[in-house]
């Protein structure tokens, strides 16, 4: 692919993308929803993705822990650790971990399940069927995403906490008492909001571009394999994109 | 019998890209026939039949179902008329992540939400019985074969009760023993839901025994039109090749 059709098929792209999800909020605030398999897709979504993202945060709040100690000890300030980490998680390394983590779960396996599924025509059979296929599989599936995301990132936060608090243990004593009340002492509204608000964001960017990359898979089963890992790929880059973005955005409004 | 066209296609021209699949294709399916279009691959007959139920949208040209233009129905509208139309897919395109039942369950829990769960079993097991598979109601699409998949692609279109079957290569890739039992299936359909079939093959043992009516489909346009015994009969260059393994 020559430099001018790679950047014409970038914006290609990113012109179908975006009319692909302004689709999706066309039939989000549709009154008629697949309710039943939008609870399904939660419970794919967010529950059983609960043991990776859990393993993950606890040793991420681990290992930020035990390698920030000997930094701080050397200035004399390892009593500022548990505000240290709870920082560093729940501002930015909880969101975007776990967004990476859900990208390279959910985003390929989304991308592999529709993309098969339109390798064998099973879309189109929806479709004659009198079925809207796009309600029932990709908005089903965004949305499970959208609202799944934060409730792992909040579980995220709170594994990697506890993970740290053992950390911190490791090489010392405090209770649990104090290091909750450092902790939170530590946290504002600000620190919480916008870290809050930006997973909503990824929950999204994550189920539009595994539903896109499925939905409008071709090549046979080539296909399903590459819409599997550009899901992966795009989704990851577009959840650093929006970082970038959810920084900026807080920083204006005085949220730092 | 008072001729009846259920389906109408007008100077149809449907292309992708460089590739001219339909030149100006014109038929007429009438209430209750099996019309089989035959071709060589890619010659468009399913092209054809994806524009008969809004799966593609012709370049120009015209496609009547019941007398109303595809192209032209709202997306509620072509809903209501795929309802009437059963599509069998040439790879069955059973949904691979529920079983048999689930199937069957999907298009019919939408389209008739009243019914009680007593009814819904009752009516997929009566569209298993039609197929002669009712021991499959809780298997899995992987754990059955080629030709069982395609009795229970038939079963699940069918259960719509559709008034027009479109049936996208239905004996592809099954032996000769099963080949034949698609086939008879085919007119059991026919006669028992009174359907109005196309049936897109080129499988000549199958068109030789479903078929009221045989179009043959060459270079994109409608090349000839007859009887099975009349086009096989045809002393026609073009049409010798279809009829040269019978």
């Amino acid at each position: 692919m020559d430099n001018k059709t790679g950047y014409k098929h970038f914006i290609e792209e990113v012109g179908n993308i975006s009319a692909f999800t302004w689709k999706f909020f066309k039939a989000f605030f549709n009154r008629k929803q697949e309710w039943k398999e939008i609870i399904r897709q939660c419970y794919i979504i967010g529950y059983q993705s609960m043991p990776l993202v859990g393993i993950t945060a606890f040793i991420m709040g681990l290992v930020l822990t035990v390698q920030s100690r000997p930094t701080l000890e050397e200035f004399g300030a390892v009593s500022y650790l548990p505000a240290m980490v709870a920082l560093s998680m729940v501002r930015e390394i909880g969101p975007v971990v776990t967004a990476l983590i859900c990208a390279g779960k959910i985003g390929s396996s989304i991308g592999a399940e529709l993309g098969s599924m339109r390798v064998t025509e099973q879309i189109d059979a929806m479709e004659v069927s009198g079925t809207n296929p796009f309600r029932y599989l990709v908005v089903t599936r965004v949305t499970a995403c959208i609202f799944m995301l934060p409730v792992l990132v909040v579980v995220a936060d709170g594994i990697s906490l506890y993970a740290s608090y053992l950390g911190v243990n490791l090489k010392g004593v405090l209770t649990w008492n104090l290091y909750y009340h450092q902790v939170f002492e530590s946290l504002s509204f600000s620190d919480i909001l916008p870290a809050y608000i930006k997973t909503y964001f990824f929950g999204l960017a994550i189920g539009i571009i595994g539903c896109y990359k499925g939905y409008y898979s071709n090549k046979g089963t080539e296909g399903v394999g590459i819409a599997a890992n550009s899901a992966v790929v795009v989704s990851s880059l577009v959840v650093f994109i929006m970082d970038l973005i959810a920084v900026q955005v807080a920083d204006m409004l005085g949220y730092t | 019998m008072k001729e009846e066209a259920v389906v109408v296609t007008n100077n149809l021209i449907k292309s992708f890209g460089d590739n001219h699949v339909l030149k100006g294709f014109n038929m007429d399916l009438q209430k209750g026939e099996n019309l089989v279009v035959l071709g060589k691959s890619g010659s468009g007959k399913s092209v054809l039949i994806k524009c008969m139920v809004g799966l593609l949208y012709p370049d120009h040209g015209s496609v009547k179902v019941f007398g109303q233009e595809v192209a032209d129905l709202s997306v509620d509208e072509l809903d209501e008329l795929r309802t009437k139309i059963g599509f069998l897919f040439q790879s069955s395109a059973l949904y691979d992540s529920m079983t048999v039942r689930e199937n069957l369950e999907f298009p019919l829990k939408r389209h008739h939400p009243k019914l009680n769960q007593k009814e819904v079993d009752d009516l997929v097991m009566e569209a298993l019985a039609n197929v002669g598979l009712e021991r499959a109601v809780d298997l899995m699409p992987s754990e059955l074969s080629g030709g069982m998949r395609k009795r229970i692609g038939l079963a699940r279109t069918l259960i719509l009760k559709p008034e027009i079957m479109l049936y996208d290569e239905p004996t592809t890739g099954l032996d000769p023993v099963t080949s034949r039992e698609i086939s008879e299936l085919i007119l059991e359909v026919q006669n028992n839901y009174k359907t109005s079939s196309i049936i897109i093959t080129h499988d000549m043992d199958c068109a030789r025994t479903v078929a009221n009516r045989v179009i043959i489909l060459i270079n994109g346009e409608r090349y000839a039109m007859g009887t099975f015994d009349e086009l096989m009969k045809s002393d026609d260059p073009q049409l010798k090749p279809f009829f040269a393994a019978l």
